[in-house]
């Protein structure tokens, strides 16, 4: 993948990978969790927990509703339930058991949902969750967390096993450019300027941070100063750091792996609507189904790219 | 105490009645009222959550909360909501009403309490028309899978649904042969007969080495069958009785031996 490489960021691991290895080494310290898996243990990396702690590991097959009411009785009585499937299956299929067997009775359930975004390639549509951050969001109660890279991945994997309260981490497929090198300072609710700016700021999540910065990267070399927040939590949604986006900047694009509808961007506009309105544009999927193809092919093809990003930041100065 | 709410499910929750009253006063369920939370505790799960009246009744003689409580049924503010709400009331082990979810609920217990070496013994009940869900069939292959001897699934076989009899509406036929099918040990027996209840709970009992399953048959409306009829509709789905209908049912059932 070569998104990144213009700003100097490396490949890394799968953020589906960290996670993996940050359960297990969790789940090692706390003998209360326990994964819940629906027969895609070895996509979404709980096969490594589950291969470590083999009693605390159930695969209820292919049945996403019993899989989630299934977490919920766990987390009932007492243990912390990690429930992975691809976000799409989880998400869409067994929405109503979020909300009934998890989100209304607010039990200690951790979603996480694989395979989002557009960037799994070339299975398709079927298999791509693209609405799941706004169904996640949907739920009252419910924190959810988009990490961009293995690092952060990790550490959001940690918090999410620390917080009390339903939960839903979403994660990505391929390999993607380690954004924070150097670590970082993780923090549910907390946005991470990973670069400052004063003409434009650029919120994304996931797969997009590093987008966005091969973006303001570019838009460097024409002499605009874009301020780039990964927004790994989409919900509480940090309000803080949005107003002062738009104080600072006077002008905000959101950038993410998802639907035009309910996600990420649909979080800022309502803060910017109701704080300090400042031009608002956005590059997300819109409002379409992509298709199979190779992974960049599809960012490219569907408009998931730097160069969207600096054309959308273009638009949102002029106005 | 629909009637006293004016909505409610009177009828599906009359036809539970001797099993919920064997569960929580036939020695079959250990718990306290007082220690609501005791991780010990035997657990009731109503599935068919819309017969919660059942189950508020069964709580409010056992202590859980006064009598009179009762009348507070689906009022504004009030702790015993329309369908079981687990985050209100102590003692309320889940939050059903959206049909379906309530078994596997009972297998995520289940699990826990093994794993947890906990005695304790999950019972859930659903409805028969509840079991067109797909997933109630979902967490029966599970329960298998799983071997849970510490988990009971009760069928309050009514014969009725909403909108009719669930021969009409949809026939789940040879519904104890399915679940033994599914490989629980299941019993077939008259629900509304105690004895009969009380024989099936602690043949459940005894059974170590599966889930176990008894599929109940019952009449809707049990208890007052005879003033259904006169008004025509033995269903009866989902209405309160009015006031001079529920005074009628009370001497029908105190004059009933």
């Amino acid at each position: 993948m070569k998104i990144g490489e213009k700003s100097g960021l490396k490949l890394g691991q799968a953020t589906r990978d960290a996670f993996g290895e940050a359960l297990k080494e969790f789940g090692g310290s706390h003998p209360q969790v326990v994964t819940v898996d629906g027969d895609v243990g070895n996509s979404t990396r709980t096969e490594v927990f589950a291969e470590a702690y083999p009693d605390r590991a159930f695969n209820v097959g292919i049945a996403e509703s019993n899989l989630v009411s299934v977490a919920g009785g766990l987390a009932a009585c007492g243990k912390t339930p990690v429930v992975a499937s691809f976000a799409c299956f989880l998400l869409n299929n067994a929405y109503d058991q979020i909300r009934m067997s998890v989100a209304f009775p607010a039990l200690n359930v951790k979603l996480v949902g694989t395979h989002a975004g557009i960037s799994i390639g070339e299975d398709g549509p079927s298999q791509m969750g693209i609405e799941d951050v706004a169904l996640a969001r949907s739920f009252p109660g419910m924190t959810v967390i988009v990490p961009c890279d293995a690092p952060s991945a990790k550490k959001a994997t940690a918090a999410m096993l620390t917080l009390a309260g339903p939960t839903y981490l979403r994660l990505g497929r391929p390999k993607v450019p380690v954004v924070y090198a150097n670590g970082c300072d993780f923090e549910i609710g907390k946005a991470i300027t990973v670069r400052d700016g004063s003409d434009v700021t650029i919120i994304a999540n996931g797969l997009m941070v590093a987008v966005a910065l091969d973006a303001a990267t570019d838009l460097a070399a024409e002499g605009v100063s874009a301020r780039v927040i990964d927004m790994h939590t989409a919900k509480p949604i940090d309000e803080e750091a949005i107003i002062k986006a738009a104080r600072e900047t006077g002008a905000i694009v959101v950038a993410e792996e998802h639907l035009a509808a309910g996600g990420l961007g649909s979080a800022v506009a309502m803060v910017v609507g109701q704080t300090i309105p400042v031009p608002l544009a956005y590059v997300n999927l819109g409002d379409r189904y992509a298709e199979s193809g190779d992974a960049e092919g599809l960012l490219e093809h569907y408009g998931l790219t730097a160069a969207a990003i600096c054309e959308a930041v273009r638009r949102v100065s002029r106005r | 105490m629909t009637t006293a709410a004016g909505s409610g499910h009177p009828t599906s929750s009359l036809s539970a009645v001797e099993v919920v009253t064997a569960l929580y006063f036939g020695g079959f369920m250990r718990y306290d009222v007082n220690a609501p939370h005791d991780p010990n505790r035997d657990r009731f799960i109503l599935s068919k959550g819309h017969a919660v009246p059942v189950l508020y009744s069964a709580m409010a003689e056992a202590g859980y909360f006064p009598v009179d409580e009762l009348m507070t049924l689906r009022k504004l503010g009030g702790r015993l909501e329309g369908h079981p709400n687990m985050k209100r009331l102590p003692g309320i082990e889940a939050s059903t009403g959206s049909l379906g979810q309530g078994l596997s609920f009972g297998i995520g217990e289940a699990l826990a309490c093994r794993l947890d070496q906990l005695d304790s013994h999950v019972y859930v009940m659903l409805g028969d028309g509840e079991i067109e869900e797909g997933q109630v069939w979902e967490a029966f292959a599970a329960g298998r899978k799983y071997k849970l001897a510490n988990l009971t699934a009760i069928v309050d076989r009514n014969g009725f649904q909403q909108t009719g009899a669930t021969s009409h509406v949809m026939d789940m036929t040879s519904v104890p042969d399915k679940i033994a099918a599914f490989g629980w040990h299941t019993q077939t027996i008259e629900g509304n007969d105690m004895q009969a209840v009380v024989d099936a709970l602690e043949k459940a009992r005894q059974v170590k080495d599966q889930p176990t399953a008894i599929v109940s048959q019952t009449r809707k409306g049990f208890g007052i069958l005879p003033l259904l009829e006169k008004e025509g509709d033995v269903n009866y789905h989902g209405k309160p009785l009015s006031k001079e209908l529920a005074e009628q049912a009370l001497q029908l059932i105190d004059s009933t031996p």
